[in-house]
């Protein structure tokens, strides 16, 4: 990267116009490094970057052509802060709503930000004419000053710039935070109840796109020492897209080489005279294309073609790593001990106290009074026909939905306020009736999604250390690994497995916050008898002293597997016993096979 | 402050501007209800509306044959779109939906620039719509009267399109949930069809009708796609009263403002939809569980 910046400036000179082009595809690159981040990594498409392009330029333009500031250095970096602070503000009300209508919200204060700009600040902007006259910084060195000013200057600059702000981001990418942001483009709602807070993630990202994008602007302002209106337009947002798109998403390096296509083929098109005055419509075909077959972009499907070319080795690699002994797995998988404070005045600890629960949709009482007392260690089935609302009691525990009254306790703690994010930090978690993977990771990573769920809490910004560098963690989804019977594929990409296998990650991912209750929504569901064989050894192998509560259809296996069994029919409790009493409740019969009409 | 002739004059002006949105967001958000596709090519839609307008009303000079001719040659389009481009996205994620439809507006405006020239250009007004109307205490202009009423017209046919006849019942059964129309045996393709170019109609009617009030310039479409955004986001998604209720609070918002301080009006729209974000996220006529 450092040679490419170092040689690519006297290749433009040469033969690509100027140096100035290549100085303009940088400051579009570095704006795009912040946007891939947000659109490539995490998957919010945003349309309003040009409102923090902008906001960053002209905060800056500002304070030096007023003479506020003297220091160029520092109205830079306040340039970039204000970016960053104005989209706090974006960020809270756009991240409230997903998909579309965040890119109509950031589009929509996008357009908002272009109007403030042109009439009432227009007395600090100057309206439709912009800022001219910024200064650039210089920095003195050995005693000699050096002005950053000028066309070669100027790429220093910038490209200095560049190159920090690549580094920055690879980062971001290559650490817990960045595999945090990964997971929630596959699987937001997954990646919430695995413990982390999407929300909070997705303003710091929205936020770092930001500064990147006030960077941008600054860099902009200082390099033409001039501020342009336009930079909050959606035209500048629009290009930024189109630009990303062409280069390839979720690459850092894509936005880059999408703005040296884009800025490049606009000023040979432009001198072409046949085509000169349909340079944009041309350059819009080329993108309707480009979308329609090549949705990886130029460097995306460079990358595909490479990487099919030459396929990764690391399956022979995981293979050879070394085994798991049983008995370190036990102490790896064991529930994390519970926090004392919540125990203590508790005389009989109850791992779960679920009082009088209820939850209506619309018209339908779905879970109608149920009460649930478990101790800790206890396994416990949930049984009932279909409808009978076993999956939205589970719900109700996982703290997926709120219930509608009634009170949920978590050793002894009430936790009915708390939402699904909390339950898994505080050692409840649940695996679902229908898989909820990410399944472009790897087995490995999908279940370091997990760990690192517990091991780092709600939000931490660690962007300083790899994702795989705790210790803890990756001692925990090698052990998970070997558990689950995954060792042969743990570095295959999930989407390219078998539903079995699915559905042991799809445990694993409950199982790697090493909870103290687990809840296990159809563990069996659509395997093949000796698969269910194998699954019900597991949930023997994971009791290991929590409380485990099974929601099935076998009768076979809740038989064979659970302690205590509760009946459910049309949201009430049918019925609680041993597995005996159940087995030969008559109720429990006319529940399953239908008894109207019969003495 | 302003005088209550002027005060009345503005409101009517926000009628106006807001019944256009109104039939521009209502045809945006039945193609985002049912297809689930945010149109970004809906503001150059309107654009090429206008621009017929222009064309049928230089050569002929009828506003009729404009009309009927902006109709059917968006009818047209949005069947050519959705056929040609638009159904094979339907599998793909929503992002790839807006960004092939901002491409597409991007060659519209593009082609309509290059055929025209940058510049705006006057329509003139349809010789039964000149004059001024006098209610007693203020003047306005005839014309503005008869677009409230124009569109009012077209609001209604598009009630009883959607709420009174059996397409119009699979598309609101579609908003609801398309996956279960088409389980149900339904040819929801054709649904799609049949709302996409509905929708694209919409638009280019609303820019016939506009392309009098003001002038045509390619780019006129973009302030009214963005404004219909707000809409949709103050209204809900998917809701043909959200849209049009949304519509003229948008269109009374902006005009109000402006007798105020004109700088204010746009910032005042964004004001109100951030105030919708935050108290009733899913929006005033928006149902639960819709993203």
């Amino acid at each position: 990267m450092a040679i490419a910046l170092a040689i690519l400036p006297f290749v433009f000179d040469r033969w690509l116009g100027s140096v100035d082009l290549l100085t303009r595809i940088l400051i579009w690159g570095l704006f795009g490094i912040g946007f891939d981040l947000l659109f490539g990594r995490t998957g919010l498409l945003s349309f309003g970057q040009g409102a923090f392009y902008g906001t960053g330029g002209f905060v800056t333009a500002f304070l030096l052509t007023s003479g506020t500031l003297h220091s160029v250095w520092l109205a830079m970096a306040i340039g970039v802060a204000a970016a960053a602070a104005f989209s706090v503000i974006v960020g809270y009300l756009a991240l409230r709503r997903i998909g579309i209508y965040f890119a109509m919200i950031t589009l929509a204060f996008g357009e908002l930000s272009f109007f403030l700009e042109n009439s009432p600040l227009s007395k600090w902007t100057g309206g439709e004419n912009g800022l001219p006259g910024v200064t650039a910084p210089s920095i003195t060195l050995a005693g000699l000053d050096y002005h950053f000013a000028g066309s070669w200057p100027s790429y220093q600059l910038v490209a200095g710039c560049y190159f920090l702000g690549f580094l920055f981001a690879r980062l971001v990418t290559g650490s817990p935070v960045g595999a945090v942001l990964t997971a929630i483009r596959q699987n937001p709602l997954r990646t919430a109840a695995l413990g982390h807070d999407v929300q909070a993630y997705k303003l710091a990202v929205f936020v770092l796109a930001a500064a990147y994008a006030g960077g941008g602007g600054v860099l902009l302002g200082i390099f033409q020492s001039y501020m342009p209106p336009d930079a909050f337009t959606l035209e500048t947002s629009g290009q930024l897209v189109i630009q990303t798109i062409i280069g390839g998403a979720g690459t850092l390096i894509g936005p880059t080489i999408g703005a040296a296509i884009w800025l490049t083929l606009r000023d040979l098109l432009q001198l072409l005279p046949a085509i000169g005055d349909l340079w944009k419509f041309i350059l819009g075909l080329v993108f309707v294309i480009l979308v329609t077959f090549m949705p990886n972009g130029v460097v995306g499907t460079i990358i595909r073609l490479w990487s099919r070319a030459h396929p990764p080795k690391s399956e022979a690699a995981s293979a050879a790593a070394p085994r798991v002994a049983a008995a370190v797995r036990d102490r790896l998988l064991a529930p994390l001990p519970v926090a004392d404070g919540t125990q203590a005045s508790a005389t009989a600890p109850l791992a779960i106290d679920a009082r009088d629960i209820r939850k209506s949709y619309g018209g339908i009482r779905a879970v109608d009074g149920v009460s649930l007392a478990l101790p800790e260690g206890a396994l416990h089935a949930i049984i009932g026909p279909n409808g009978a609302g076993k999956s939205t009691f589970l719900k109700l525990l996982a703290r997926e939905e709120t219930p509608d009254s009634g009170t949920i306790l978590l050793h002894g703690a009430d936790v009915t306020g708390s939402d699904v994010t909390a339950a898994y930090q505080n050692g409840l978690s649940k695996s679902y009736q229908i898989n909820q993977l990410f399944p472009d990771l790897t087995v490995r990573q999908n279940l370091r999604i997990g760990a690192l769920g517990r091991a780092r809490g709600r939000l931490r910004l660690d962007i300083f250390r790899p994702a795989d560098g705790f210790a803890e963690v990756e001692a925990i989804v090698a052990a998970l690994i070997e558990e689950l019977a995954l060792t042969p594929c743990a570095d295959a990409v999930v989407n390219t497995l078998a539903y079995g296998e699915k559905r042991r990650i799809e445990i694993g991912l409950a199982l790697a916050s090493r909870p103290s209750v687990l809840l296990l929504d159809e563990p069996l569901a659509g395997l093949s008898p000796s698969e269910r064989e194998g699954v019900k050894q597991l949930i023997r192998s994971l009791r290991k002293g929590r409380t485990i509560i099974l929601v099935e259809h076998d009768m076979d296996a809740v038989f064979a597997l659970a302690e205590r069994i509760t009946v459910l029919t049309e949201g009430r409790t049918l019925a609680e016993g041993t597995v005996k009493d159940i087995s030969g409740d008559p109720r429990v019969k006319e529940a399953y096979f239908g008894g109207a009409g019969l003495p | 402050m302003p005088t209550l002739p002027q005060f009345l004059s503005q409101a009517f002006n926000g009628i106006a501007l807001g019944s256009l949105l109104a039939l521009i967001a209502s045809g945006l958000s039945i193609i985002l209800g049912a297809l689930g596709v945010l149109n970004f090519a809906h503001g150059a839609m309107f654009m090429l509306g206008a621009y017929v307008a222009f064309v049928a009303l230089g050569a002929w000079g009828s506003f009729g044959a404009a009309l009927a001719l902006g109709a059917l040659a968006l009818l047209a389009l949005g069947f050519a779109l959705e056929r040609g481009l638009i159904r094979f996205y339907y599998r793909r994620p929503p992002e790839d939906q807006i960004l092939v439809t901002f491409g597409l507006g991007i060659m519209m405006v593009e082609a309509v620039r290059y055929i025209f020239g940058p510049l705006s250009q006057r329509v003139p007004l349809p010789g039964w719509g000149q004059g001024i109307v006098n209610f007693g205490f203020f003047l306005y202009p005839l014309y503005r009267v008869q677009v409230i009423g124009m569109v009012a017209v077209l609001l209604l046919a598009f009630y009883v399109l959607l709420y009174r006849t059996r397409i119009g019942l699979v598309v609101r059964a579609g908003i609801e949930d398309a996956t279960m129309v088409q389980l149900l045996g339904t040819n929801v393709q054709r649904m799609f069809l049949v709302v996409f170019s509905l929708g694209a109609m919409a638009a280019g009617i609303a820019g016939v009708i506009y392309a009098p009030l003001s002038s045509v310039i390619p780019n006129m479409g973009e302030p009214f796609l963005v404004e219909c955004f707000v809409v949709i986001v103050i209204g809900g998604l998917g809701s043909f009263p959200g849209a049009v209720v949304g519509g003229i609070v948008v269109g009374e918002i902006l005009s109000l403002t402006t007798l105020f301080n004109p700088a204010y009006a746009q910032a005042a729209i964004y004001a109100v939809m951030t105030l919708v974000l935050i108290v009733r996220p899913r929006g005033l006529f928006g149902t639960l569980g819709r993203a």
